[in-house]
């Protein structure tokens, strides 16, 4: 293709956007409306998904070792505790800081009374899962290590968890896919409407002996610029708005601050952009052309 | 795929060294429902001839032009445009092909949102010509067909004939060796017609080969050219110098 032929093209698709204002608005407002609900639902379900995960990073197993154990062994267990797939984080509370932690927290100053250590054989290990849902598998394992007394675990809450996480998971690929049949749906309306209007062209062009990829190439520069502003219009209400509904949460319900641990507008851009971008642009390049290619058979 | 090659390249010499610009050898033509539109045909018509086509609707000119064109593919018999097998011609091929043919129909097809000068170098951009000469060549078809003060124009603040001329030079601009015209003054006055069918006779005058498809017997009777007369699917009359022949 000839430099001035791309630019030609290039610049027949800007036209014809022009030309065409109330269809390309139309085709404008379907792709943002679309897009708009998908982001809004992935700015929901990220961030429940990151507060149930950082509720998840909260629980933890503790286990108390035998009577007398050694040190060396206590430090084989954390060793073997530590090799477990499921394991993100251990940490080692000495009896010392299990006390400590016991009087600061429920003590206070009534803790001078106490000569020696009251919870001498309470040394433990808390272990943080990178997956609740894999409780099970580890307590199993961690009750069969020879030393180990007692394995503490939150079952209750490890199930809840795990149940909320996979209830989004379906609920969000349910909710997306409904989204994206409706948009399909919606643009190829759009733009059928569009081109009927424009067949009579599309038909003259291919007189003259114009190529398939000649007459196409405007039309689908056209589709992808509409699916490209439609992506961005969304992106900047749901931007602008976001902050302001977390603050608005925070404030109204803030007795639920501590569990309520929102994404920065950032983070959630990071994946909404690029994705949100190559939908509308996918949508576009796609609608204009199948439907192009419906009236190219002169 | 050599020899397929080698025989076409021998082919499109044979063709070029025949002089005939376009061939039909017992072409028909039929359409699912009804009668066949072409039974039959054969015709030749040679390079730089002025051809007219004449007959009643349903006589089989329409569909002898999209046979020509392409836009239909022929039930049986061959048809060769210059050089090109139009019958077996691929699909991605047919763009190519049409470059050959300059065509012109009633009702002017240009495209309305366009000016004058947009409209011609459509044609010239097409086949990708460079910006540079298509600034110089849509300007001296316009004057050759008398619109050189209108290019800025758009088709609606045209008169008939005007918009015809444009349609005229788009079809001209690329120098195709066929110009094929289709009821070309049926949407103009007298006048309007004549001075179409001037320009028509100077383009052939410098060696393309014209086609004709028309109703105005005053015009086919005045030209004293060719008159191919077509009824019911078949050619009934051709004749050198010939005229309109009357409905019995």
């Amino acid at each position: 293709m000839r430099i001035s032929t791309f630019f030609y093209t290039l610049k027949q698709g800007f036209i014809s956007i022009f030309k065409n204002k109330w269809f390309s608005l139309a085709s404008v407002a379907t792709i943002s409306a679309c897009l708009f609900l998908f982001g809004l639902f992935y700015a929901i379900l990220s961030n429940f998904q990151h507060i149930v995960k950082s509720a998840e990073e909260g629980v933890s197993v503790t286990v108390f070792f035998d009577e007398g154990i050694t040190d060396d062994r206590i430090a084989e267990i954390g060793e073997m505790i530590q090799k477990r797939v499921e394991v993100s984080k251990v940490n080692y509370v000495s009896a010392d800081d299990a006390w400590d932690s016991f009087k600061e927290e429920y003590l206070g100053e009534y803790s001078d009374g106490f000569t020696e250590n009251p919870l001498a054989d309470s040394a433990n290990y808390e272990i943080y899962l990178k997956d609740v849902s894999m409780q099970g598998d580890l307590v199993t394992y961690l009750e069969s290590i020879e030393g180990i007394r007692q394995v503490n675990k939150s079952e209750i809450t490890a199930n809840t968890l795990s149940g909320v996480n996979a209830l989004i998971g379906y609920v969000s690929v349910g909710i997306i896919a409904i989204l994206l049949s409706v948009s399909v749906f919606l643009i190829s309306n759009t733009v059928t409407i569009g081109i009927s209007v424009r067949k009579e062209e599309i038909a003259i062009m291919k007189y003259i002996g114009a190529t398939d990829f000649f007459v196409r190439s405007p039309f689908v520069i056209e589709g992808i610029l509409i699916g490209l502003l439609g992506s961005l219009l969304p992106l900047g209400i749901i931007y602008v708005i976001y902050n302001r509904v977390v603050e608005y949460v925070m404030i109204k319900f803030q007795v639920l601050t501590t569990l309520l641990n929102f994404l920065p507008v950032e983070t959630i851009f990071q994946t909404l952009v690029p994705v949100s971008m190559a939908m509308g642009v996918g949508i576009g390049f796609i609608g204009s052309f199948i439907t192009v290619r419906k009236h190219l058979r002169v | 795929m050599k020899t397929k090659e080698n025989k076409r390249r021998t082919h499109k010499k044979n063709r070029a060294v025949s002089e005939q610009m376009i061939v039909l050898e017992d072409v028909s033509k039929s359409y699912s429902t009804g009668a066949p539109a072409l039974s039959g045909v054969n015709l030749q018509i040679k390079k730089g001839e002025f051809v007219f086509i004449v007959g009643d609707s349903g006589s089989g000119k329409s569909t002898l032009i999209k046979l020509l064109l392409r836009e239909l593919t022929p039930t049986s018999g061959q048809i060769y445009v210059n050089g090109y097998d139009v019958g077996r011609l691929k699909r991605r091929k047919v763009p190519k092909f049409r470059r050959n043919i300059g065509v012109v129909f009633q009702d002017f097809r240009l495209l309305k949102d366009w000016n004058v000068y947009e409209n011609v170098a459509f044609a010239q951009r097409i086949i990708q010509v460079p910006t540079r000469e298509i600034r110089k060549n849509v300007p001296s078809i316009l004057s050759t067909v008398g619109l050189a003060g209108k290019y800025k124009a758009k088709p609606r603040q045209l008169s008939g004939g005007e918009q015809q001329r444009v349609a005229l030079a788009r079809a001209l601009v690329n120098q195709p060796p066929i110009l094929l015209a289709d009821e070309p003054t049926g949407n103009l006055d007298p006048k309007n017609s004549w001075d179409i069918m001037k320009l028509l006779e100077e383009i052939n005058t410098t060696g393309t080969t014209v086609l004709v498809v028309t109703h105005n017997r005053e015009i086919v009777n005045a030209m004293q050219k060719r008159v191919i007369t077509m009824k019911k699917g078949v050619i009934v009359s051709d004749e050198e110098k010939g005229g309109y022949i009357d409905e019995d």
